[in-house]
């Protein structure tokens, strides 16, 4: 995602979500969110078959 | 006061209490001596319960006394991560905000199970805010600091519990992993820990961080004092909807059966990456003690590393939306913005990370198949200073808080039962992860006992006190 798509979607959110944001703290958000969403798309990029259930309450 | 004796380990606070050597009284005054000698330097505690200790370990003393059963840790003193409800103070969980909660009206069960076995509680231990923390460092209360070289971090988020047992202050300290938060300390302070099986022990009144990762465990200076604290703490309690149902299966009884049956390997791949050489030579020591030669690849460790973060980030972000919005000047400014973006992770990428889990799971299982215990490192490198930002990681400079859970996430991400054990190397030394399948925790102990009875693994005297 773009810097300025990342900025308007944390702006959305945050809205959505009620969550203040100061502009001082943006750039640390976005830079952890940036890695969240990076790692998250690896996941992401993981084929898993339809039938895989999600370890919600997981059992080892 | 009774002059403070040498530190004593568990085992041996059990037999000279028992055997009246020692009375219970005695051995919580030495703690509590060496607490206060020490822990102007070490930061490990934010309570001492003094009052309290002397009265358990009177009734201890008095059961005794009346020739009854005083139980398997009899006199021996432990502290526990504030993250544990102690009756009668704010769980404040390393944070600013959770000590205008109402004190805790009852104890944590795990609490209540150690004393029911003889323990006596002398305090509640430093800890990163609300648990989000690889460092030990916490903005409100001060770092907890290394015993072994007080400029270092202890790791954390269990910190006072690794500065608190690392430096001798207690035999025995409780702490929780839901990332690495009992494994990392453990190996940056030179100290044993054990990790449970996910649903092992129950997490009744303590409080949380990410529901579907969050496991409570002990720390020691010994396999035989964790595997007596395991087995003081096991057994179902509905209370915790993910504690096992299964019935207690005690440890203590088979750690020193023969391990030469056993499969031992090396994890490798990403378990021999992103590794600064004492952490390499620290697990090249454990598998020549072992006699390991054989490695095995995990697959798709670096995504279940990501996905482990990505379920923290957002289920920790659930947890403290609230907090966010009516108090967000009070947290660790580092922990807040972590947890505000982790709010904005969209729901099907975290639904999508519990799937790889199961995915994972089934793999790891497999592998299972093949092998009895996997050898990875604990950390990547020996206790950073306090306040590192970055160290260089194969090459790449990389932010020290986020990297130094690296090897252990992949490993808790399932649940699988770990046990740290400490190579003492000099100046610091550095853990290794002895890792077993589901509710196995007796092979990894076995092998970790093993491990220190060859003298190839031990928790060395604190150095920096």
């Amino acid at each position: 995602m773009a810097t300025d798509s990342i900025d308007d979607y944390i702006s959305s959110v945050a809205k959505a979500l009620a969550l203040p944001i100061e502009d001082a703290w943006r750039p640390a958000v976005r830079a952890n969110l940036e890695v969240s969403l990076r790692l998250a798309r690896l996941v992401d990029e993981f084929p898993l078959p339809d039938e895989t259930e999600p370890a919600g309450v997981f059992t080892a | 006061m009774t002059a403070a004796p040498a530190p004593l380990s568990a085992s041996d606070i059990v037999k000279a209490v028992t055997s009246r050597k020692l009375s219970a009284l005695e051995a919580t005054e030495a703690a509590l001596a060496r607490i206060a000698q020490h822990d102007d330097i070490l930061n490990a505690f934010t309570d001492v319960t003094p009052d309290r200790a002397r009265a358990r370990a009177r009734a201890v003393d008095a059961a005794i006394a009346a020739g009854r059963n005083p139980g398997p840790l009899a006199g021996v003193p432990f502290a526990v991560k504030n993250l544990f409800d102690v009756k009668g103070i704010a769980t404040r969980a390393g944070s600013k905000i959770n000590r205008d909660l109402a004190p805790a009206a009852r104890d944590a069960a795990l609490i209540e199970r150690m004393e029911a076995a003889g323990a006596v509680l002398v305090g509640a231990l430093n800890m990163g805010e609300y648990a989000y923390d690889f460092t030990g460092e916490n903005v409100h209360d001060g770092p907890s600091r290394n015993p072994h070289d007080p400029s270092r971090m202890t790791g954390g988020s269990s910190g006072g519990s690794g500065s608190a047992v690392g430096g001798a202050l207690v035999p025995v300290a409780l702490g929780s992993d839901t990332n690495g938060s009992i494994r990392v300390p453990s190996s940056f302070c030179g100290i044993f820990g054990l990790k449970p099986t996910y649903g092992r022990l129950s997490r009744a009144r303590s409080f949380p961080f990410v529901a579907s990762l969050d496991h409570l465990g002990p720390l020691a200076r010994s396999v035989r004092d964790l595997a007596l604290a395991y087995d003081a703490m096991q057994g179902p309690d509905a209370d915790d909807a993910a504690c096992t149902t299964r019935l207690p299966e005690p440890v203590t009884p088979v750690l020193a059966e023969n391990i030469a049956s056993l499969r031992i390997a090396l994890a490798g791949g990403y378990f021999q990456k992103n590794l600064f050489p004492e952490a390499i030579h620290a697990v090249a020591h454990v598998a020549k003690a072992l006699g390991v030669s054989r490695t095995l690849e995990i697959p798709e460790a670096a995504r279940a590393r990501a996905a482990a973060y990505v379920i923290t980030t957002a289920e920790g972000a659930s947890l403290h939306l609230d907090r966010l919005r009516r108090r967000p000047n009070d947290f660790d400014p580092a922990v807040r913005d972590r947890l505000i973006a982790g709010a904005m992770v969209p729901a099907a990428l975290v639904d999508r990370a519990q799937k790889f889990r199961r995915w994972y799971r089934a793999k790891l299982l497999e592998i299972f198949k093949s092998v009895d215990v996997l050898i990875a490192p604990a950390t990547p490198c020996v206790a950073p200073k306090i306040g590192q930002v970055n160290f260089v990681l194969d090459g790449i400079e990389l932010p020290v808080r986020a990297h130094i859970g690296l090897h252990t996430q992949p490993i808790s991400f399932i649940g699988l039962p770990v046990v740290a054990v400490p190579v003492p190397l000099q100046p610091m030394p550095i853990g290794v992860q002895v890792i077993a399948p589901p509710w196995r925790e007796d092979l990894a102990l076995r092998v970790a006992y093993a491990l220190e009875r060859m003298g190839a693994v031990s928790a060395p005297p604190p150095r920096g006190l």
